[in-house]
């Protein structure tokens, strides 16, 4: 998250990204072609003011004749007529022989340099009167009695018509560059938004998983993902067997620790018929109550390890509640019975479920233990079957003890939380764990109250029926 | 005497007038001053005779009263030879386009636009510099009295023949514009030179049967009116429909070949000192010229550029083109050829 953050927020999503860089292309591609289409216009234009103008002075050149060593010329007026063909421009002219204006204005200057062959052209763009012209001279050479005179026509224009052409093609040409712009950044955003849709439907396929599905995604991807589709499966199945590994080594701790503590027991109940001295009776009862604890915790340490294991494939046999119901406080009834708690049944069968009986006797057995466990002496523990609706069993767990403590009900079937009252009694905090795994593999929920009548816990256990 | 009576119009009076530091003198034939409420004063030089032009002055100061006008008249030469040299001129109006069109083409003028500048159509206005603000035929008056009996020509070969056939009625007795001295008249004879080979023609024929040349349009018509001249060539259309209106003597040749159609401009010079209400000025000339109908002139506007006789040709063309004729060379060459066919019998200019 930190990352994300520091992040400019269009930097954020890949698509924002692309279209971002796309746009910047299309911005980039069309000022690049307002600038050509531009430069070309007006070179265009230019040339054409070019064309007309040699055209023109050509034209005055080929009228100039001469006449017992005169040099006569009558400026034909198509020469004039043709250069308004661009646009409304000043118009200047001068013929001049040897440096001597024959006609027009004699202040317009004339390319210097060497005297150079007859029909040579020199193209200029100067100053004159104020204003920047294009001039074209034409040189031609008349043979004025025996003498051959070089004569200058030199024809020049503003540039008015040219820059105006110019500017309306650019002004064309920024119109079109935005429109394409606006075009492509358009079809950047769908090309992004479709380039990523792999991706995104990839992402949906892995979030839409449970938490504890960790099989391998089958899926065909476009070759850039496949490397994470890739790690992503190795890191699944890399998990799955360090999760099953740990799994594998707390049962095993398990049942390890387990026989030992039955040995202790066991012993410890022989000492305490030998001891005789009441301090040394009281250290051997605590000395049994901690054996008792520590061997009950092993073995919700292994009905949670057996819950991951038989959950993930999970039987479908036909279980019937009230049987599983009477079976489990069957069970638990010595140990209810050493706290003189009474457990009442009111279960009327069959009441059918699919699934794993192992699993679902774990799960209702330690919810009743957990009963026993926080009930005062001499109470009762009442297990009610009942039809939820149409679709769902509901197995109620209902005692006499201190309750929950109302903040931390959704909490208490996390794994080894514990509720705020629990004093000094001993417990893992696996219990409700593993019934809510269970019910949760089998479809059903887990609901925990305390009932508005009176004191206790109650503890429903909810069902899809068979 | 044949000759025009130039003393009336002769008066020309020559101001000396400060324009900076060279001191011009200027030849003008007519001035007038139209002061305004305001201090503003627009100097606006022109071609155009102050009875055809008071009209409009007056309602151009009906409409805005605060500026005053000073209206000088002078021939389209000087008015160049003043407005090149940097007299100081709000408005410059023109018969003689070719020289307007060069004034701005060497810089002497400058831009304006407005609204009414943009309504004009292209081929009126050159760089929002050179605006045309009517279209103006020229036109061949007769003596109704000469050509009593007579078939009216219908074309200038028609014409040619007429003058051909009838030495008697026509010796002596035709008149146009020396295009020697008149910008307008050179403006018509090289135009009509271009555009078709019987204005050479003619003009043999013409300078056969001892042609007297004038100045101006009006000295032509009021000669025709008298009795003097037969047929006047080239004479300004709308002075002479003006005349024609209240004069029956005189009548127009209806030719119908081509008409040679000229635009009279104006600009607003470079050395304007009043540019804005010289706009206004030249707003209210456009808004004249684009009129269907004269209102306060016998000035005939733009429209009239779209009679079929013109169409032919249409107006002369605002452009480079008509730099042309304005070649020291050209006009040379032109003037040699036209004195060649005009003066045949050496009649004098006076």
């Amino acid at each position: 998250m930190n990352t994300a953050k520091s992040l400019p927020f269009w930097w954020r999503s890949i698509g924002q990204r692309l279209t971002i860089l796309l746009a910047g292309v299309a911005a980039v591609l069309a000022i690049l072609s307002w600038w050509t289409v531009t430069t070309f216009a007006r070179e265009a234009a230019e040339q054409t003011q070019d064309n007309v103008l040699v055209a023109s002075a050509t034209t005055i050149a080929e009228a100039l004749r001469s006449e017992q060593g005169t040099i006569l010329l009558e400026l034909p007026y198509s020469a004039f007529a043709m250069l308004d063909a661009i646009g409304q421009d000043r118009v200047f002219y001068r013929v001049s022989a040897e440096g001597v204006t024959l006609t027009g204005y004699d202040d317009l200057a004339e390319p210097a340099g060497p005297v150079r062959r007859s029909g040579a052209v020199t193209v200029r763009t100067m100053n004159y009167r104020g204003d920047p012209v294009r001039a074209v001279t034409v040189q031609r050479t008349v043979l004025a009695g025996q003498q051959p005179v070089p004569v200058l026509v030199t024809v020049a224009q503003t540039r008015t018509g040219v820059d105006a052409i110019g500017s309306e093609l650019s002004q064309t040409a920024a119109g079109l560059s935005v429109a394409l712009f606006v075009l492509a950044v358009g079809l950047g955003a769908v090309a992004a938004s479709n380039a990523l849709q792999p991706l995104n439907s990839f992402a949906q396929a892995v979030s839409r998983r449970g938490p504890a599905d960790l099989r391998p995604l089958r899926r065909q991807v476009p070759a850039e993902l496949s490397p994470l589709l890739v790690a992503l499966n190795r890191l699944m199945e890399r998990l799955g067997h360090s999760i099953r590994r740990s799994e594998e080594f707390i049962a095993e701790a398990a049942h390890r620790v387990r026989t030992p503590l039955a040995t202790v027991r066991v012993q410890a109940e022989l000492a305490l018929h030998t001891v005789e001295k009441d301090a040394e009776k009281q250290m051997l009862r605590r000395i049994i109550r901690a054996v008792d604890e520590s061997s009950r915790s092993a073995s919700q340490l292994l009905d949670h390890a057996t819950v991951s294991f038989r959950a993930d494939a999970l039987a479908q046999d036909h279980v019937d509640l009230a049987e599983l119901a009477a079976r489990v406080s069957d069970g638990l009834a010595p140990t209810a019975d050493m706290k003189d708690i009474a457990i009442n049944l009111h279960c009327n069968g069959p009441a059918g479920v699919r699934g794993d009986a192992i699993l679902l006797e774990s799960a209702l057995r330690n919810v009743l233990d957990n009963s026993i466990k926080y009930s005062p002496a001499e109470t009762d523990i009442n297990v009610t079957l009942d039809r939820l609706d149409e679709k769902y069993w509901r197995l109620t767990v209902r005692d006499h003890g201190r309750g929950f403590s109302a903040p931390s009900l959704p909490d208490l079937t996390a794994r080894f939380q514990r509720g705020a009252n629990v004093d000094q009694i001993v417990g893992s905090g696996l219990g409700l764990t593993i019934a809510k795994e269970v019910l949760d593999a089998h479809g059903g929920r887990i609901k925990l109250t305390n009932p508005d009548d009176g004191a206790g816990a109650c503890v429903s256990l909810i069902l899809p029926a068979a | 005497m044949r000759f025009p009576d130039l003393a009336r119009r002769l008066i020309t009076t020559t101001f000396f007038l400060l324009l900076g530091s060279p001191l011009l003198a200027l030849e003008l034939e007519d001035q007038r001053s139209y002061p305004g409420t305001g201090d503003v004063v627009i100097k606006v030089i022109s071609t155009g005779d102050l009875e055809v032009f008071e009209p409009f002055i007056l309602a151009f100061q009906a409409e805005n009263p605060a500026i005053g006008i000073d209206y000088f008249v002078t021939s389209s030469a000087v008015l160049h030879r003043a407005i090149t040299q940097g007299a100081v001129f709000d408005v410059a109006i023109s018969s003689a386009m070719d020289l307007q069109f060069q004034l701005a083409n060497d810089g002497a003028a400058q831009a304006y636009t407005s609204p009414v500048t943009q309504a004009l159509p292209a081929w009126a206005q050159w760089r929002n510099q050179v605006f045309a603000f009517t279209a103006e035929p020229a036109v061949a008056v007769i003596s109704r009295e000469a050509f009593a009996g007579m078939e009216r020509p219908a074309t200038r070969q028609d014409l040619i023949a007429l003058l051909r056939q009838n030495p008697a009625i026509f010796q002596d007795a035709i008149g146009t514009y020396d295009v020697r001295t008149s910008g307008l008249g050179y403006l018509f004879a090289t135009q009509e030179a271009r555009n078709s080979d019987t204005y050479w023609r003619l003009s043999e024929l013409m300078g056969l049967r001892g042609t007297a040349l004038y100045c101006c349009s009006a000295q032509m018509i009021d000669d025709v009116a008298a009795g003097r001249l037969s047929l006047a060539y080239n004479v300004l259309g709308s002075y002479a429909a003006e005349r024609i209106a209240r004069d029956d003597r005189l009548e127009i040749l209806d030719l119908q070949d081509y008409a040679t159609v000229m635009l009279r401009t104006a600009l607003i010079p470079a050395t304007a000192t009043q540019p804005a209400s010289a706009g206004l000025f030249i707003d209210r000339l456009l808004q004249e010229g684009m009129r269907e109908q004269p209102r306060i002139w016998a000035l005939p506007p733009l429209g009239a550029a779209q009679t079929p006789e013109a169409r032919a040709y249409g107006p002369i063309r605002l452009g480079p083109a008509l730099l042309v004729y304005l070649d020291k060379l050209n006009r040379n060459a032109f003037l040699s050829a036209w004195s060649d066919a005009m003066l045949q019998d050496a009649v004098e200019n006076p």
